[in-house]
């Protein structure tokens, strides 16, 4: 052996290397699982009423839980920024500020996060136990493409109700905080309203929808990957779901990121 | 064609009017997981009407081999026909359609747990576009339940069935297609010996009701013992040894004592 094959020898024995392969292996794999889902997903016969499906289980089920978190989180952020505000005698921006921060940031990564977790979680774990207990198989051999019943319909589902969830989500959140503007003073509900339309921009809202859309992709993909690919028994189905709600919260941020970037190069934040 | 040639064929055409036309053909049948070569030119003829068995050791590759056949596993060589068609070489709509042929029962039943029993039933039916009228449905879906002897089961869900119903239930909807071959995995696995001989009672009333050809994969004796017909002993990926249960079972083969004893 010559030192040159002894040194890459080494190499590719160290933990580092290994842990690096794998990374390189599976963001590929994922890749690759989402290119499938648009090759699939355009395929004849469409499976409208299975998305209709997840789309109730995915959207509608997970309501209640990122409404009360929007409203919490409107009304705490007004009552938090008022010392502030009142510090610098721009009390009067209240409305303002917490809206477009809502609008921009809070409410479309807040109900990432929150289905992320929810929703992540639970398709994560309902492909894996499909998995192990033979459920893909067995839709396999009655003709049925388990990728595009299991899959695509879930991806598409969260695709799509992610964003209309974090339109609620800062709707309601806005809500809150009225109602905390009005624990330490009195403020129309009119009065309110057109002060926080009166600084909300298209270039606000438009962006932070069209991010919502990548953050319900990236859940659903990963979610779906996770589950589809679990190993056998029932530890990998919980890892699984664990490691799904993992990614997929950590790509929300990546995503985030990078569509702040984005929207700064076309409006101008 | 030569002379040796002509012979076997000869042979061969024999052989299937002695014991009936190939459903299913396994020739050659190789299939590897990395180094581990599980499937080491396995040979098989399932004729109409007949129950085979395949016995082996667990992870010996007998759940391999019946998936392969299916088409949920591609085998690295050899070649598999189902109803003379080569399986590798079909493409979806065809291998849809051999599906609907070949029933399989898994190991651990596959029910889907988010459905009722009915739409567990009604789900292969809708899917391969084979749905007919209402009343048509719920006559195949009461058909087949009482098949299995689980007549009033319709609406629950699978959480609420035991062991050896969940068993019968994956029966019936294997059944309401009405296919010519049924590929069982292990279907006594898991159930004490009672129900376990209910079971390999349901498979020889489905045989002689439905005329059905049958792989059996199991190493359970006293099942084998009721519904094979004849016993293929798998070991080391090839047919080590075939028989009637009798004739293995008064065999010299240390090897295949040990199933027996």
């Amino acid at each position: 052996m010559s030192k040159v094959e002894g040194k890459y020898n080494e190499f590719t024995t160290l933990p580092l290397w290994n842990e690096t392969k794998k990374f390189l292996t599976e963001t590929a794999d994922i890749t690759l699982f989402g290119v499938r889902f648009f090759k699939e997903g355009l395929k004849l016969p469409l499976e409208i009423s299975e998305t209709i499906n997840q789309c109730y289980k995915i959207g509608y089920k997970s309501l209640p839980l990122v409404g009360i978190t929007a409203f919490i989180m409107g009304l705490v952020f007004t009552i938090q920024s008022r010392p502030t505000l009142q510090e610098f005698g721009a009390e009067s921006w209240l409305p303002a500020m917490v809206s477009v921060s809502i609008v921009r940031e809070i409410g479309p990564v807040i109900t990432a996060l929150i289905c992320a977790g929810k929703i992540g979680s639970s398709i994560g774990a309902e492909l894996g136990s499909m998995k192990v207990t033979e459920q893909i198989d067995a839709m396999e051999v009655s003709g049925t493409n388990p990728f595009k019943y299991l899959v695509v319909t879930r991806i598409a589902a969260t695709t799509l109700m992610v964003p209309i969830l974090s339109i609620l989500a800062n709707a309601i959140g806005i809500y809150g905080s009225y109602l905390g503007v009005n624990i330490k003073g009195v403020v129309s509900f009119q009065l309110f309203y057109s002060q926080v339309f009166e600084k909300l921009m298209f270039s606000d809202v438009i962006p932070s929808i069209t991010k919502t859309f990548f953050f319900g992709f990236a859940i659903g993909l990963i979610g779906c990957y996770k589950g589809y690919h679990s190993d056998k028994g029932t530890e990998g189905v919980g890892r699984s779901a664990n490691s799904a709600v993992v990614i997929a919260s950590l790509l929300v941020f990546i995503l985030d990121l990078i569509a702040v970037q984005i929207t700064d190069l076309f409006y101008g934040l | 064609m030569d002379y040796k040639e002509q012979i076997q064929d000869t042979v061969q055409s024999n052989l299937h009017k002695s014991k009936g036309v190939p459903v299913i053909e396994i020739v050659n049948l190789k299939k590897s997981f990395g180094n581990n070569h599980v499937l080491n030119g396995f040979n098989l003829t399932l004729y109409e009407g007949e129950n085979v068995a395949v016995l082996g050791k667990s992870g010996s590759g007998k759940s391999v081999l019946i998936k392969c056949i299916v088409g949920l596993l591609k085998q690295d060589s050899g070649e598999i026909r189902a109803f003379g068609k080569d399986i590798l070489s079909l493409n979806q709509a065809e291998l849809d359609q051999i599906r609907t042929k070949i029933g399989f029962l898994f190991q651990s039943n596959a029910l889907y747990d988010s459905m009722t029993v009915r739409e567990n039933l009604e789900f292969p039916l809708r899917r391969l576009s084979i749905i007919k009228t209402k009343d048509e449905v719920d006559d195949m879906i009461q058909e087949a339940l009482e098949n299995v002897g689980l007549p009033d089961t319709a609406n629950l869900m699978p959480s609420e069935l035991s062991g050896g119903m969940r068993k019968r239930i994956g029966v019936a909807r294997t059944l309401i297609l009405k296919p010519r071959v049924i590929l069982y995995d292990e279907p006594t696995t898991g159930l004490d010996p009672i129900t376990a001989k209910e079971i390999s009672t349901l498979m020889n009333t489905v045989h002689k009701k439905y005329n059905t050809s049958s792989i059996i994969i199991s190493h359970d004796m006293s099942c084998l013992k009721i519904v094979a017909q004849r016993i293929v002993l798998l070991m080391q990926g090839i047919n080590y040894a075939e028989g009637t249960y009798d004739e293995l079972k008064n065999s010299d083969d240390e090897k295949v004592k040990e199933f027996f004893e």
